[in-house]
């Protein structure tokens, strides 16, 4: 992701993504610090994803970006340009909302041409390049109707259009997938990934789902408290979590007591490799991913060190979770559904932890339960 | 239940049109009961008026109809009373002027304080309904020192406006808050700036367009209440048309005249209002 995509302007002209570096970058809402001297640099045509619970302070980060709002202190820059004390009227960055941000008095192509306009675009331009970006979201054909007769998906891609319709340097996605029912959502969010990748223009995704950031981004940012706890590729951040709260934040996790020793972590006799190697020896709780437990029945030849009875069989589809009760703890696998057929509640089974290596937490008050990571 | 069942109909099905049925009932109820208080109201509303007409046009024996009393208004002539047509004039002149700055002052003002200084939104709302607490005679107390030095300037019934603007102040702001209320400012202003507009493009071209029906709420409620106002131009001294048509009938020993001119003040005001309400919102849907 270091090389800069080109892109082709209006006028044909070719146009390099940006770089868009925050330094330093602090907010304070009274006593609340939303943002904690943040640092977080985005390449040339890359996409990041932040994620984090509620009040984790991404939703200010890209209003501090889209000069929404101003920082306490630090220094945003775009391209190499300081624009930390540059209005939004004038930072040329495209922002699609989380609430439906059309304009209701004005046709879908007015919306998409409002900011040409005022960029004083001929009236003919305009109205070919409007239809361009209409084109690229597949609205082209509801170019004359109103906000409120289109649905909440059509206008969440009219969003988007008027957003690359100023081909901005940065374009900023506020939680725009949010209000949509979980299909329109799915196709909308490929649809984003598709356009951000043909534009080739450097986008921060604001989101609380975690699906739709590993799904998206080329790097995800995992937000706490006003700081950034991870930031790295989705796979990276979901199988190599850099802290517990990323670990248990992204996909689910179980808590399972156990023992460090020279690197190492013991769990109910299974010894999995750490991969902070260097944590001291001592009682920890080890967050083990459900899809590294698999599952056999007693009398089979993979049979695993654990025993246990299944508590319940959720269906997800392609997958089905697994609530097994070990007797004093109860812990969660993952399966292909086509494993999980015969399973059923009181099944017996063994169990076998995959040595993946795995995170700890200091303490072991809370171990032994699956925990359900939060969005 | 034989006979349900003779008529090809389950208990069942039965139980299930019953609620239709009395749907149905109810429905037929409701809609009586709106034809008779739609008709006790427009009775309420419409005979006065009817009344105060035919009145108006009673001919000099009983019975008969003349347009003597009309006449009489039009080309009534007294001395320091102007004439009909002037106070018409300057009553439309001043209702236009009270709109104009009413919503020049407050469109702007609120979607400001809407958009920037939140905290100001509680002084503003009981700054501007304060008028309404005030009695007029207190207002025409207060004002009066203020009046009499612009009297001494011999300046039209016009200056009229300042104490209008203030009158109308909570009707106008109300009908705006109540629109503003309505759209998602903070969004709209948010995705404008994005786009590069300026603080005035977003005020002038993205919220005031959303706000065109409350815009006419404040204007026709603005402009009704300088058509209708009498007490204030009364007390200060000065002529309008409420107060012209009090001179008229107040010197006439024709009672048909009385009658004529409250029927004429009424029915300007309708009309005009009607009027505007129609222009408007027809241009609305444009």
């Amino acid at each position: 992701m270091t090389s800069s995509p080109v892109t082709r302007t209006q006028d044909g002209a070719a146009r390099t993504a940006v770089e868009v570096r925050m330094e330093g970058l602090s907010r304070h809402y009274g006593p609340v610090v939303a943002l904690d001297r943040l640092d977080l640099t985005l390449h040339p045509g890359e996409l990041i994803a932040l994620l984090g619970p509620s009040g984790c302070g991404k939703t200010t980060t890209l209003r501090l970006l889209a000069g929404l709002e101003d920082a306490d202190s630090g220094y945003i820059s775009v391209g190499g340009k300081d624009i930390t004390r540059v209005s939004a009227a004038k930072r040329d960055m495209g922002m699609v909302f989380q609430a439906y941000s059309l304009f209701p008095h004005m046709t879908v192509r007015q919306n998409v041409a409002f900011g040409l306009r005022l960029r004083r675009v001929d009236a003919a331009k305009r109205d070919r390049r409007a239809l361009e970006m209409l084109d690229l979201v597949g609205l082209s054909t509801q170019a004359d109707r109103y906000p409120h007769q289109i649905s909440g998906g059509q206008q969440q891609r009219v969003a988007l259009a008027r957003a690359l319709a100023i081909e901005p340097q940065v374009l900023l996605l506020d939680e725009p997938l949010s209000a949509l029912d979980a299909k329109v959502r799915a196709q909308l969010r490929d649809e984003i990934r598709r356009i951000q990748l043909e534009v080739g223009i450097t986008t921060l995704f604001v989101t609380h789902d975690q699906e739709e950031a590993l799904a998206i981004a080329d790097r995800v940012g995992v937000m706490r408290e006003g700081h950034l706890e991870q930031l790295a590729p989705p796979i990276e951040v979901y199988s190599r979590p850099a802290t517990s709260f990323v670990a248990e934040f992204v996909g689910l996790s179980n808590r399972l007591s156990g023992t460090v020793r020279g690197g190492d972590v013991t769990v109910r006799g299974c010894t999995l490799p750490l991969v902070e190697r260097d944590t001291p020896d001592g009682e920890v709780v080890a967050l083990v991913r459900p899809e590294a437990v698999s599952l056999a029945s007693l009398t089979s030849p993979q049979s695993g060190p654990l025993v246990g009875t299944v508590i319940a069989v959720t269906f997800l589809g392609a997958t089905s979770r697994v609530t097994v009760d070990l007797g004093d703890a109860s812990i969660m696998a993952q399966l292909q559904t086509s494993d999980a057929t015969e399973l059923s509640a009181g099944s017996r089974v063994t169990l076998t932890i995959r040595p993946d290596p795995v995170l700890v937490s200091g303490s072991s008050a809370a171990a032994d339960s699956p925990a359900e990571a939060e969005a | 239940m034989a006979a349900i069942a003779a008529l090809g109909e389950t208990p069942a099905a039965a139980s299930a049109s019953h609620p239709s049925g009395m749907q149905a009932r109810r429905r037929r109820r409701l809609n009586l009961f709106r034809y008779v208080v739609f008709t006790v109201f427009g009775l309420f509303f419409l005979l006065p008026l009817l009344a105060m007409a035919r009145f108006s046009l009673e001919g000099a024996k009983l019975g008969t109809w003349s347009l003597t009393a009309w006449r009489e208004i039009t080309s009534f002539q007294s001395d320091g009373v102007p004439p009909l047509a002037s106070s018409i004039e300057i009553t439309l002149e001043l209702a236009v002027i009270t709109c104009v700055i009413v919503l020049a002052l407050l469109v702007p003002t609120m979607i400001w304080i809407r958009l920037r200084v939140q905290w100001l939104a509680r002084t503003m709302e009981v700054l501007c309904l304060l008028p309404l607490t005030i009695p007029a005679i207190v207002l025409v107390v207060g004002l009066g020192p203020i009046y009499n030095r612009i009297q001494h300037y011999s300046v039209s019934s016009l200056m009229l406006f300042w104490i209008y603007v203030i009158l109308a102040l909570p009707y106008a702001y109300r009908a705006l808050a109540a629109g503003l209320s309505a759209i998602d400012v903070t969004t709209l202003s948010e995705a404008a700036r994005s786009l590069g507009a300026s603080w005035f493009t977003v005020i002038v071209r993205v919220i005031a367009p959303n706000m065109r029906e409350a815009i006419l709420n404040a204007l026709l409620l603005t402009w009704a209440l300088v058509l209708g106002e009498f007490t204030i131009a009364y007390l200060l001294l000065y002529n309008n048309l409420q107060e012209e048509l009090f001179s008229i009938s107040r010197n006439t020993p024709n009672a048909g005249v009385i009658f004529s001119t409250s029927f004429a003040a009424l029915m300007f005001a309708f009309v005009l209002l009607l009027i505007l309400s129609f222009v408007g919102r027809r241009r609305g849907r444009g």
